[in-house]
């Protein structure tokens, strides 16, 4: 319990002074992506790292989320952070009504279905030109502002990310270390047996689901304050695969990993950029390694690793 | 306690089970007995609500639960474990027999989130509560250990305690003693014995003889779906017909 107290006060302590040696540069921004695509991580992780359930609808969510924010703003005047709280409700309120049909399916029949609510999602996106501009963009979305501060640099920006960030990290970690996050590692290990014992893991699966659509909503609402400005190609299937890909590699099933996975994936292309369309060989590269050598992901791997290293080392000495 | 009336079973054109009636006495230790394919796994299946029976009705204590869910009958107090045992392989002991007691505790998403007093306060009874199962099955030094690492036996030792947990009125046990060795299944005996000195009404079916014909007061024989005999153990080692569908005609 105290290590895991301890653990959480030196992640927020690098949050807090990474940024500081970049002095609002360029990679300032890269890091307020990874924090974004970190709490989108995070959400998809306590879904399939956890609950065992696929989604590769998430880019849904985190549209509706982006879009919901930007469209209420924008035409409706509607304050940001109000905004932020309705649309991340009733997206949330969606999720759960399609939860029930959607989450009765398992495996790849789950894949393809939540693939198709991405899919549609981003049809619409394309479709409804009146109220998102289709295809050419939403642009004039407002900085969030608290009193008379306004969130308008990176740096300040990436402050403000991390700091939903930190908090949606803290909220993960008690909940993954609680009744129900045990109820959902039991449906995940055994569905049957966790049902015998009384789980009703239909409505715990629609729940995490809702949980994790909700997520998605304000790292979306974020991501429209933060940019500004926000086109479909953003919440396409992409970004859902992508997000799969990020936990994997940080490691299913661990907060922290979502993050680590976040991490890399974010950086990842701006090291990658050189060799332009060929980045996508080392992403298969990546993945086909990682579930052979380190199927725990990094943040189990890692660990192992060094285990397994150190004592050769000291042979060697 | 448990009542099962004509419970009949199809799946497709199979008839597994076909027209069992019996009654499970409070208190009592039931054996369910019967050569391989008789039906006893299925019987299981439909008393706990894996899938519904294809006609009859399962009531206990006299309500009909024949089409409640699993976690339904576990809120009633109707618990059971598996053959094969079905363990949460990636958590811990502890944490097994935790998921135990969820029917006990009722802390959701939000107070688990921001940790609230009360779901502090119940996170810890739980946790104690859970100790005290794995020291009633005897495993109490293995509660940090990863319940997938577990030997045979020690992990049927936990499913054990798991079920425990939720403070069943019945117990149903699928072949507990399988794929144990004689002095594991002389501490299982020992071990079922205690459980129904706790209150809680067992029934069970298993292979080893020497177990059933030691513990059970009542045995129950199916052969190919349908009832064959019941009563007492002495009873059904006389009965013929038993003796036939075990050893064949002469």
């Amino acid at each position: 319990m105290k290590s895991d107290k301890l653990k959480f006060l030196v992640f927020c302590l690098v949050v807090l002074i990474a940024p500081l040696p970049l002095a609002g540069g360029y990679l300032t921004s890269v890091l307020i992506f990874v924090g974004i695509n970190g709490i989108l991580a995070l959400g998809l992780n306590l879904l399939l790292g956890y609950a065992g359930q696929i989604s590769l609808g998430q880019a849904a969510f985190f549209g509706l989320g982006a879009y919901g924010s930007g469209v209420l703003t924008t035409m409706y005047a509607v304050n940001p952070w109000l905004a932020m709280i309705i649309v991340a409700i009733c997206v949330a309120i969606f999720a759960f009504a399609i939860g029930f049909p959607v989450l009765r399916l398992k495996g790849h029949y789950l894949a393809m279905a939540t693939l198709g609510v991405g899919v549609i999602a981003n049809i619409a996106f394309n479709e409804t030109i009146a109220l998102t501009g289709g295809p050419s963009g939403l642009s004039g979305i407002p900085n969030l502002s608290i009193g008379g501060f306004n969130f308008d640099t990176d740096l300040k920006n990436y402050y403000l990310v991390w700091s939903f960030a930190l908090v949606m990290v803290l909220l993960s970690l008690n909940l993954v270390n609680s009744r129900f996050g045990r109820g959902l590692r039991a449906i995940h290990d055994s569905e049957v047996a966790a049902r015998v014992m009384g789980v009703n893991a239909r409505l715990m699966k629609v729940q995490v689901f809702t949980l994790s659509a909700f997520i998605s909503a304000i790292a979306g609402s974020l991501y429209c304050h933060v940019m500004t400005f926000i086109s479909p190609t953003t919440f396409s299937f992409h970004v859902s695969v992508e997000l799969l890909t990020m936990i994997v590699i940080g490691g299913l099933g661990s907060v922290y990993g979502s993050i680590l996975g976040a991490l890399l994936l974010t950086m990842l292309p701006e090291i990658l950029r050189t060799f332009h369309d060929f980045d996508i060989i080392f992403y298969g590269l990546l993945l086909v390694s990682m579930t052979i050598y380190l199927p725990g992901g990094l943040v189990r791997g890692i660990p192992a690793l060094f285990r397994r290293l150190m004592p050769t080392r000291g042979a060697n000495a | 306690m448990l009542n099962l009336n004509g419970i009949g079973k199809r799946f497709g054109g199979l008839t597994a089970l076909e027209g069992i009636s019996f009654n499970v006495g409070k208190g009592s230790i039931t054996g369910i007995i019967g050569p391989n394919g008789a039906g006893k796994t299925t019987l299981f299946n439909v008393a706990t609500g894996i899938y519904p029976p294809s006609e009859g009705a399962v009531k206990l204590e006299g309500k009909d639960i024949s089409t409640l869910p699993p976690e339904g009958r576990a809120r009633l107090g109707l618990v059971r474990t598996f053959q094969n045992i079905e363990l949460f392989g990636k958590m811990t002991v502890l944490e097994n027999v935790m998921v135990g007691l969820h029917t006990q505790s009722s802390s959701g998403i939000f107070s688990s989130a921001f940790r609230m007093p009360w779901q502090m306060s119940e996170e810890r009874r739980i946790r104690e509560k859970a100790k005290e199962w794995l020291a009633f099955v005897g495993i109490p030094e293995l509660e940090d250990v990863e319940a997938g690492t577990l030997s045979f036996g020690k992990g049927r030792l936990l499913e054990i305690a798991r079920a425990m947990a939720l403070e069943p009125k019945l117990l149903l046990m699928d072949e507990p003693a399988a794929g144990l060795n004689s002095s594991e299944t002389a501490e299982l005996a020992d071990l079922i014995k205690k459980i129904r000195d706790l209150g809680v009404t067992v029934a069970l079916v298993e292979h080893d003889m020497d177990l059933v014909m030691d513990i059970c007061d009542q045995l129950v024989v199916l052969n190919l779906g349908t009832m064959l005999a019941e009563g007492t153990p002495r009873e059904i080692q006389d009965n013929q017909a038993v003796i036939t569908a075990y050893l064949g005609e002469e």
